[in-house]
């Protein structure tokens, strides 16, 4: 395959106005251009015949996971300075189009993250970064798992935490409402521990998917998680509570924004609110708003937080902070129109990011975490938080 | 699957598009930079190769990283190759995988260069370690080198019964890269891939169904015995290889089972389109298969199996379930998946692009599943705009009578969205909605009226559009928006909607009669500045108007008549001509101008607004072409239901049967390599491992045991075989396998199976002693029965030596297993080779093997041979055509290793031709013959005619050139033609010399350094006597046997058949039962090929 069939992917990228509106799939006359964009990257994979499009997305996008955790971050200048060890990690997730190992537990094993350390040492000795040692782990039945763990601290956190979709109408009335959670776990325990955990409420996970060290058949007859963990961090579960239970929506937004056709004045207000949430605070608001294009500038005084809007972009952006109940925070001021256009037929919507620490909005609760197959007592730990996901409020 | 080198344009890519986003003109700079450089360039790449030649390891890596980073930036670095080649053997683990990556890329273009690095991969497939030697095949599989296509065939040959199942998985990736290099190999790779069906390891499922889908497609046969084990695995192999495996059973049940959809269609309220049948075919069908479906067991199977994935993580892998139970499950049961699709729309935008295209064709067809889900559809503004026009789609296929209303309103916030692209797509789906559900159209319509006011023009053109599409439907009524819209006409410019209400004014003049010359007047001032697409609007107004109100509009039609004679366009002046002759009057027209109004003014039917998903229903869900909505390369239709079910038994895998079958194999491999097979078996799956060593022992034990206690009942299965069998004198050992087979199935099962086993081992050996006789040419061509004797001696000595083995082994096993027994046996049937469902071609296989393990006793009677020793040599016998394929015409060869009659540098080839037939199969012979460059063939002079059962061997000659490339040919007969192919064993390619042990080590004094390819092997004590060495290295390799002083050395030699060079073998014994073994020869691809040949030979027990 030649280089120039990217030629292809620039001169979409080119037609698109936007980076997210490059189509996924291109096709062109001999090859299919695959691309995911994520970290303000594109990764294209170039395909001959036909194969599940979801199949190369997926590969692409756990290869960007694979960089990220390798390096961490995935930008244009990592993968430059660390184009070796790049080409050294694709060769082993991929032989012939096909992938090969693509858990980084594994892929750690195989080919050692470059670290400073590591690579002082690596001077020094002339070790290398890959692993002489075979993965243990593809080849047995935890693949996911390598063998030999040894810590001092045994020690096991969860973290649940839930989003809230949601689409605000312009009354304040909820149109979409659903949670979409997690549960991500950082496993730091010796030899081959067997865990499980249960929930107080389990029926309240309507759809689920699970890590593939966790065993279905448990879970399907009897509603509890038994796995035996990957070394690390990894994403245990995700779940979904439907759109049939009534959520729970943490905050108001209270907005006022108007174009007049005559002057090129407008009138922007917004008060956020707290509303059930259960006596937690709800911290690290942010507000963000995509302004329409004939928005020349914004004069605002928030009452708490500070705000930038940028004129090129037109997106304005208030950084809120904590919310106190007894003086909510709001934003008010003018918003200048540029001259001779008529008003903007449709008021921005407003995205709002929040977080509230020790709560599941959804209500589940771990019940207990019990451990098998090893002696020793591990150090548990359990942390809820709710956050905000796509929640729009239309104005 | 995918392209190779993915990953190569994937970096390159990559690299590349962060460029892109930099600086638009990338390539514009960096081409003359890498001009201007060039001269440096040389200058780096002398200091690299020095780096590369050092002694330290330091230098050399860091020399391989810069290379490797100038591959990145794809500059080219192939003159780099001698120097980076050398470095293949480093022991730098790092800088090895760095020489891998650059070998892959320039192995292709550097072919000669790259042939030095194969012998140290091919040291490597033999490393202990299995990481070693799994990418030492998988680089070697990389190569892209024509030439090496043998030396690769025999290495995924070898690595396909590796004991480690990482190296098989590997193997089974090697398959599809053999097979894109060189499809010529494909009968050979499909017996692979057959191999490897039967793996029981999770590691390997995913990988060999990938190379079945690459391979053979179309060899569904190859699936049945393997179908349930697939399903029962499926859970537990790696996330990808279940992507493939779920698609590749898609497509095997739409093949197998039959539909399950028949009950529903009549049930189901949404069905109103049946897939696949037209509706009267299904009604029929509908009154007989009421109620008598049930579905198959295998089918459940499936279906309950993958239900599970649906919670994977891995989004490609509930993609493939979901179209596997849209496209196999009964109706009420696929609404499963929708929950699952709908919970991917949170993973990331491309997912979602992907996922939505889907649920959008299924929506179009089962509105019922995504109901529930609609509000998941609802558009956020912050959605790509792709995302937010297959929302809509799937929003607009969702609308029914109960949900219009909140839809509506929904819409009516995306009309006024800032995207005016995605404004204009709601526009459209609201007329969507407005003709399909008729409570809702005057709404839509009135919605869409107030929208012309709007100030967007887009959005008011799109609207004028989609009014006009739905007043067609119902223009009774709408004097007024028609009105409306004329004034509009002033402001409007967009083209389409100008044309659109130009139509309808002119379509319905009759009923604005004041307005409609009006606007003709208008439109004829601007006709010059109009669009063309206006313009023509603009013509048939004026033809309409002077068909039905001439007296005001004749002169006004003229003048527009007269603008489009001149126009610039060669589409209106045509239409001009066109309409004049039409409805002008004049004394040329003819009869048709009578016809005029009714041509113009005819009743329109209604266009119907549809879906743009409406057709995409004929892909299969979750393909690349259901995405692009056109074939990709490599799509495979999904076929139709069958109307009847194929027979479900051939996925029956007989407890019996294959108790039997694994025995009689057990045997066959015992006799071959008794002690390595054994364990490679044992050891196929960890927690397999214990019951497998177990049983197989267990039964040979079991079988003894009964022997001693119970004999009487196993004697008669063991006599009526016997009995049948022709006594031969390989009778021996055959029987013994009878017996043992017999025995195994009777302890194992109990007394009805027991009736089974004997009566397929009767049948089996019945097959056998035909087969026989059936090749008695081959047999009459052994030379002397005494040389026969001592073979079936030593066959009969090796399968004692095996039983002892088996005892020792058996002793330790015995109780564990005991109670196990019968869940074993059932687990076997996967693990053996279960050939064909129907016990004839079992025969045929097991006799094949057969007649080249015991029969074939021709003996090689070359005159240069100084026999010192009595050596056998057996001719190994090779299908050339199977009798099934061959419809009935089977086809074996053997090399007879006599010099060949039809020219220098031929090596001959017994062909033995049979019919297996009831009817003459005339005019045999030999057509359109497809050799490499170099090589010739000498036909066998045609076959007039072929006896029912009749067998003959003819002679044929073939000049392989010393290479181990097949020859391909059609073996034609009367009424059909099949391609065959010949390739010959390295071993064959050489012919025996003669010489002294003085000249042999002269010669060998004249072959070393380059030419010299050696190895050390581990030999057991037993079989280090001379007589041993020499039978086995004369039965793998035609070589002749040099007299030697020293008892510990043998030699031999040979001259290849085409250019005489000489090939020397050595075999020195040293102590502690290893031996060098050394091959000097000019050719060194048949050097160290032959060499890989003879150290199993060698070393096996």
């Amino acid at each position: 395959v030649s280089r120039s069939v990217c030629d292809y992917f620039f001169e979409a990228q080119e037609r698109a106005s936007e980076a997210e509106n490059v189509p996924p799939v291109i096709p062109t006359p001999h090859h299919y251009l695959l691309s995911v964009y994520r970290h303000k990257i594109f990764f294209v994979a170039v395909i001959q015949s036909e194969v599940p499009p979801l199949f190369v997305i997926e590969f692409l996008h756990r290869v960007v996971d694979t960089f990220q955790d390798y390096f961490g971050v995935c930008s244009e200048v990592m993968i430059k300075d660390n184009v070796v060890v790049v080409y050294e990690v694709l060769e082993e997730m991929l032989d012939n189009g096909f992938p090969l190992a693509t858990e980084s537990n594994i892929l750690k094993e195989l080919i050692k993250p470059p670290t400073i350390l590591r690579t002082v040492v690596n001077t020094i000795t002339g070790s290398t970064n890959v692993g002489d040692q075979l993965p243990t782990g593809q080849l047995s039945v935890v693949p996911w798992r390598r063998t030999g763990v040894k810590y001092t601290n045994n020690e096991a956190y969860f973290d649940v935490i839930e989003e809230i979709d949601a689409i605000i109408d312009k009354s304040g009335s909820t149109i979409t409402a659903e949670i979409q959670g997690v549960i991500d776990a950082c496993v730091k325990l010796t030899g081959m521990p067997d865990l499980t955990l249960s929930f107080m409420n389990p029926r309240l996970l309507d759809d689920v998917s699970f890590h593939p060290c966790v065993r279905f058949k448990r879970w399907e007859s009897e509603r509890i998680l038994s796995f035996i963990p990957p070394d690390g961090n990894f994403r245990l579960l995700s779940y979904h509570v439907s759109a049939q239970n009534l959520v729970a929506i943490p905050v108001y937004v209270k907005h006022n924004i108007s174009f007049r056709d005559s002057s090129s004045l407008g009138r922007f207000e917004i008060t956020v609110g707290p509303k059930q949430t259960m006596g937690k605070t709800v911290e690290g608001v942010m507000v963000t708003s995509q302004m329409p294009k004939s928005v020349l500038n914004m004069t605002l005084t928030p009452s708490q937080g500070t705000h930038i809007f940028d004129p090129v972009t037109k997106l304005l952006s208030w950084d809120v902070g904590k919310i106190n109940p007894q003086k909510l925070p709001s934003l008010k001021g003018s918003v200048s129109l540029q001259a001779g256009t008529s008003k903007p037929d449709e008021n921005p919507t407003i995205n709002l990011q929040f977080k509230i620490q020790q709560l599941a909005i959804s209500g589940l609760k771990v019940n207990r975490l019990d451990m098998y197959g090893e002696k020793y007592k591990p150090f548990k730990g359990i942390k809820y938080m709710t956050k905000a996901g796509k929640f729009q409020v239309r104005t | 699957m995918s392209g190779n080198g993915l990953s190569y344009s994937e970096q390159g890519a990559e690299a590349a598009a962060d460029l892109g986003q930099e600086a638009a003109p990338t390539t514009g700079p960096s081409a003359p930079v890498a001009f201007g450089l060039f001269s440096s360039d040389t200058k780096k790449n002398e200091d690299l190769k020095q780096m590369l030649e050092s002694s330290k390891d330091s230098a050399k890596l860091d020399a391989m990283k810069r290379i490797v980073g100038m591959i990145a930036k794809g500059k080219n670095a192939s003159e780099l190759f001698p120097a980076v080649v050398k470095n293949v053997a480093s022991k730098n683990i790092e800088i090895k995988k760095l020489v891998y990556v650059y070998l892959m890329r320039y192995a292709e273009e550097q072919q000669d260069l790259a042939l030095l690095s194969i012998s140290t991969f091919q040291r490597a497939l033999k490393d202990p370690n299995q990481l070693i030697r799994a990418s030492a095949l998988r680089v070697l599989s990389s190569i892209r080198v024509p030439i090496i296509v043998p030396i690769m065939m025999l290495a995924i040959k070898e690595a396909c019964s590796d004991l480690s199942p990482y190296v098989r998985k590997n193997a089974a990736h090697a398959i599809q890269k053999l097979y894109s290099l060189d499809p010529e190999q494909k009968e050979m790779l499909i017996e692979v891939i057959e191999k490897l069906l039967k793996d029981r390891s999770t590691l390997v499922a995913g990988s060999v169904v990938m190379a079945f889908e690459e391979v053979c497609p179309d060899r569904i046969d190859l699936i049945h015995k393997n179908y349930r084990k697939l399903c029962h695995l499926l859970v537990d192999v790696e996330e990808w290889g279940q992507v493939v495996i779920i698609h590749m059973l898609t497509r095997y049940a739409r093949t197998q089972f039959v539909s399950p959809w028949k009950d529903d269609e009549v049930v189901e309220e949404y069905s109103e389109n049946n897939f696949y049948e037209s509706d009267e075919e299904q009604k029929e069908k509908d009154q007989k298969v009421k109620n008598t479906y049930t579905m198959d067991p295998d089918h459940r199977l499936l279906l309950r199996n993958t239900k599970p994935l649906l919670q994977s993580r891995n989004a490609a892998v509930v993609m493939a379930v979901a179209q596997l139970y849209w496209h196999l499950a009964p109706k009420s049961e696929a609404s499963i998946v929708a929950k699952s699709l709908v919970r991917l729309l949170r993973s990331n935008r491309e997912v979602q692009y992907i996922v939505l295209q889907n649920i959008a064709t299924m929506s179009i067809q089962r509105k019922g599943m995504f109901e529930p889900y609609l509000k998941s559809f609802y558009v956020r503004s912050t959605d790509p705009t792709m995302i937010k026009t297959l929302k809509l789609e799937i929003l607009t296929n969702l609308a029914n009578e109960a949900n219009i209303s909140t839809l509506l309103r929904e819409f009516q916030t995306y009309v006024r969205s800032q995207d005016k692209q995605f404004a204009a797509a709601t526009i459209q789906a609201i007329g969507r909605c407005a003709t399909n559900i008729t409570e809702v159209t005057d709404t839509c319509l009135n919605g869409l009226v107030c929208l012309l006011s709007n100030r967007d023009e887009i959005v008011v053109a799109e609207s004028v559009v989609v009014i006009k599409k739905l007043l067609q439907t119902q223009p009774a009524h709408h004097c007024e928006i028609i009105k409306h819209m004329a004034k509009l006409l002033d402001n409007i410019t967009v083209p389409v909607a100008r044309a659109s209400i130009l139509w309808l004014i002119g379509e319905y003049c009759e009923r604005v009669p004041k307005i409609a010359p009006d606007v003709l007047r208008k439109t004829a001032k601007s006709f010059t500045n109009e669009d063309d697409l206006v313009k023509l609007q603009i013509l048939n107004l004026g033809a309409k108007l002077y068909l039905t109100n001439s007296k005001q509009t004749k002169l006004l039609t003229q003048y527009v008549l007269n603008l489009g004679k001149y126009d610039q366009s060669y589409d209106i002046r045509d239409r001009t001509r066109f309409i004049r002759q039409l409805i002008v009057p004049n004394e040329k027209s003819g009869a048709l101008s009578k016809y005029a109004k009714k041509i113009f003014l005819a009743q329109k039917p209604a266009p119907l607004l549809e879906s743009p998903f409406k057709d995409r229903d004929h892909f299969q869900l979750g393909t690349l072409s259901h995405t692009l909505n056109s074939r990709a390369s490599g799509y495979l239709e999904l076929s139709d239901w069958p109307e009847v079910a194929p027979d479900p038994s051939v996925r029956d895998v007989d407890v019996a049967e294959s108790a039997k079958e694994w025995t009689g194999n057990l045997d066959k491999t015992k006799k071959e390599k008794p002690t390595e097979k054994f364990y490679s078996e044992s050891e196929e799956e960890e927690d397999e491992s214990a019951s497998t060593s177990a049983s197989e022992s267990e039964s040979g034990s079991e079988s003894e045991k009964q022997d001693e206690e119970e004999g009487s009942s196993v004697d008669t299965s063991g006599s009526s075989t016997s009995s049948e069998e022709s006594s031969d004198s390989e009778s021996d050992s055959k029987e013994s396998t009878a017996k043992k087979t017999s025995r195994a199935a009777n302890e194992s099962v109990s007394e009805n199976i027991k009736k089974k086993a004997k009566d397929t081992s009767k049948k089996r050996n019945t097959s056998n002693s035909s087969d026989t006789e059936s090749t008695p040419s081959e047999k009459s061509s052994s030379d002397s029965k005494s040389e026969s004797d001592s073979k079936s001696d030593s066959e009969s000595e090796k399968s004692v030596s095996a039983t002892s083995t088996k005892k020792e082994e058996k002793q330790v096993h015995d109780k564990k297993a005991s109670n196990k027994q019968d869940v074993f046996l059932l687990d076997l049937d996967d693990f053996y080779p279960v050939t064909t469902p129907v016990a004839a071609p079992t025969a045929a296989v097991l006799s094949t093997s057969l007649t080249a393990d015991l029969e074939g006793l021709c003996l090689s009677n070359s005159s240069v041979i100084d026999v010192t020793t009595q050596v056998a040599v057996p001719t190994k016998t090779h299908e050339l055509l199977h009798r099934m394929s061959g419809k009935g015409l089977a086809a074996h060869y053997h090399f007879s290793r006599q010099p060949s009659i039809f020219g220098d540098g031929m090596v001959s080839v017994q062909v033995t031709v049979t019919n297996t037939t009831d009817q003459k199969i005339e005019n045999i012979h030999i057509e359109e013959k497809k050799l490499p460059p170099g090589m010739r063939m000498h036909d066998f002079n045609p076959i007039e005619c072929l006896e029912p059962a009749g067998s003959i061997t003819v002679p044929m000659g073939i000049d392989f050139c010393d290479s181990t490339q097949m020859a391909s040919f059609q073996l034609c007969t009367k009424d059909g033609r099949f391609n065959v192919t010949i390739q010959p064993p390295v071993g064959e390619l050489l012919l025996p010399v003669t010489m002294s042990e003085k000249d042999f080590k002269k010669e060998q004094g004249m072959l070393i350094g380059m030419n010299e390819t050696s190895a050390t092997i581990a030999v057991a004590l037993q079989n280090s006597t001379r007589h041993v060495i020499i039978e086995r290295v004369v039965k793998a390799a035609n070589l002749g046997i040099v007299p030697s002083g020293q008892d510990n050395i043998h030699r031999f030699a040979a001259k290849t058949a085409h250019s005489g060079s000489l090939v020397l073998v050595t075999v020195e014994l040293k102590e502690s039962s290893t031996a060098q073994l050394v091959i000097n020869t000019e050719k060194t691809v048949i050097g160290s090929v032959l060499l890989r040949e003879l150290k199993p030979v060698l070393s096996q027990g």
